[in-house]
């Protein structure tokens, strides 16, 4: 957190208390007011006053067009026993159980693999990147071309190994993977990014003289890159979990959440609540829900990290 | 260096880590190498049954063709208006308080930095049922305002530029202070120029941000042919029967080419971003 970065007024000998430090106060304030209007006017308009009336809408019925009526707990009641909600409750904790350990396995291998010993690493940097900072949407429309029958992962089995593929999108076992494939392939880059540059803070010259000392590379790597790269496994674990949760543009575009709602994600819940069927009050209880379900996992993730993570390097 | 680096086993196996690379390499760029062919191949070439590089012609007319096809010069013009928009308005405000918080003494500052700090936890899609019903309040469903405005006070502009303000020395201010330099322009004479770096992260996080968004304008914008931006007008095709998959390649690749740029041209900056924050747009 900050430390008071103020100084003593120009011509005050060091350490003399303060004098004048309420006119002083009084002054930086009434600054202070013009310098924080626009961002204080925009939070309040457009991030608390919402997130207050967010709690009052998930407690009413909310149609677009019609009578409101007060619900109480009635939308979150009729989440719970929504056989639909709960499947997509379910399909999102598949995505992200697949999606988490696949991306940071992908990303953090890489990043071991891509040392400072290889040559052009920066490049790979700059590559595995492009895909996190385009346009999800091009990118998911590139895979929903690969993924078609006659497309380049059909065709490519069809003729090297002269087998069908299967139709990934609209089979029911197939679509979640290949949702997966595509936002591992997608969003690596990122944590790839951020563990490339944790291993980089690792002295080279104690991986050598353990070398000598015969660590092999495994050896190598648990006690002495594993304990100075935990910060930032924590972090990327962390925020990886928290993004995965509000995964929509994937499944929105390769399946539509199909075959059936076998692909639907909360985030599309909420969407298809809100703005097909027009029950706000519905939506936003479901924001809630994957709100809450977001912050227990934080909450779990810093409760667990004493027992993993090492700050003292 | 260890006498074993040059011994032959050594050269080996860094010459089949190599060459594994160029394979991961390989793996990694071929949907995107794909996505450049499909879109310079004629519209009935799209699906051989053997994958082929290229068609019988090199059709780099599909790149007009895409905007005929759909009103994507409208949409590139709508995204490019938006996100230039929408990134001054944050450079601006995030700028200013940050200022505030790093160099200003008020009452109650820390505890106000606390809460714009907890603002970052509330998730769009909390946000998005009662910022829809405040839209039609304001009347500004569909409309350019509401593209713009809505996200542009996230606190995580204030955040990282603080975090940059705080490493300028206190001294450079004081003699400027000395001089009868108020707030407003060392902020502007000596903050500002100082914190260019920062401030260039910060803009193309955002802009790349905007550029990319989907939910939001999914849901505020009725009228996409007019007032679409570029992911809304290729999702257009989404389930749409005898898709013209060659000139949705084309306007894939033409919606990343921007994005790409800043990111090949500016990325030394951007990782150092990145890593200081820990943390991209949304």
């Amino acid at each position: 957190m900050a430390t008071d970065t103020t100084v003593a007024p120009p011509g005050a000998p060091a350490g003399a208390p303060r004098a004048g430090r309420r006119p002083a106060l009084r002054r930086d304030g009434r600054y202070a007011s013009v310098f924080l209007a626009p961002s204080l006017a925009g939070l309040a308009l457009f991030t608390l006053f919402p997130t207050a009336m967010a709690l009052g809408i998930s407690l009413f019925d909310w149609p677009v067009f019609g009578e409101r009526s007060f619900l109480g707990f009635g939308n979150y009641s009729h989440l719970l026993h929504d056989p639909v909600f709960r499947r997509v409750v379910l399909n999102t904790v598949l995505f992200v159980v697949l999606y988490v350990p696949l991306n940071v396995v992908v990303s953090l291998g890489l990043a071991v693999w891509l040392g400072p010993q290889i040559k052009g690493r920066q490049v790979f940097r700059v590559l595995f990147f492009i895909p996190v900072m385009t346009p999800m949407v091009a990118n998911v429309m590139v895979w929903r071309l690969l993924f078609q029958p006659g497309g380049l992962i059909d065709g490519g089995l069809q003729s090297w190994f002269g087998i069908d593929a299967p139709n990934f999108l609209g089979s029911s076992n197939w679509a979640m993977p290949a949702i997966v494939a595509m936002s591992i392939w997608q969003g690596f880059g990122y944590n790839f990014l951020v563990f490339s540059a944790a291993i980089d803070q690792v002295p080279q010259s104690q991986l050598e003289s353990a070398q000598i000392d015969g660590a092999g590379p495994l050896q190598r790597f648990r006690y002495i890159t594993w304990p100075m790269i935990t910060p930032s496994m924590f972090f990327a674990t962390t925020l990886t979990l928290i993004t995965s949760f509000q995964v929509f543009a994937q499944p929105f575009i390769l399946t539509q959440g199909g075959p059936g709602v076998a692909t639907q994600t909360i985030v599309m819940y909420v969407y298809n609540q809100g703005w097909q069927f027009l029950q706000m009050g519905l939506a936003s209880a479901a924001g809630w829900v994957l709100f809450v379900i977001i912050m227990g996992i934080t909450a779990v993730q810093f409760v667990g990290q004493k027992r993993w993570v090492n700050y003292d390097v | 260096m260890t006498s074993e680096t040059n011994s032959p086993a050594r050269k080996v196996r860094s010459g089949v880590s190599h060459a594994l690379l160029v394979v991961v390499a390989i793996v990694f760029l071929a949907p995107l190498v794909y996505a450049v062919s499909t879109s310079l191949k004629p519209a009935d070439e799209v699906f051989t049954p053997a994958p082929h590089l290229f068609g019988s012609e090199i059709r780099w007319k599909n790149y007009a063709d895409a905007f005929t096809f759909a009103p994507f010069d409208r949409y590139f013009l709508n995204s490019l208006f938006v996100a230039v928009a929408g990134t001054l308005v944050v450079v601006v405000a995030s700028s200013m308080s940050a200022y505030a918080f790093a160099r200003l003494k008020f009452r109650g500052r820390e505890q106000l930095f606390v809460l714009f700090l907890g603002t970052l936890m509330v998730p769009q899609e909390v946000l998005i049922v009662p910022m829809y019903w405040l839209m039609q309040t304001l009347g500004w469903v569909d409309s350019y305002w509401a593209l713009i405005l809505p996200w542009a006070f996230t606190a995580f502009g204030t955040f990282l530029l603080r975090q940059f303000f705080l490493t300028v020395p206190a001294e450079l201010e004081e003699a400027a202070r000395v001089d009868g330099c108020g707030p407003f322009r060392s902020f502007l004479r000596i903050m500002l120029p100082l914190a260019r770096p920062a401030i260039a992260v910060l803009t193309v996080f955002t802009f790349i941000s905007f550029w990319g968004s989907f939910l939001w304008p999914l849901i505020i914008i009725n009228s996409v042919e007019d007032k679409g931006t570029v992911p809304l007008g290729l999702a257009q095709f989404v389930g749409q029967q005898g898709t013209q998959w060659n000139l949705m390649m084309a306007a894939s690749i033409m919606a990343m080419i921007p994005t790409v740029l800043l990111v090949v041209l500016l990325q030394k900056h951007l990782v150092r971003g990145l890593l200081v924050t820990g943390l991209g747009g949304r």
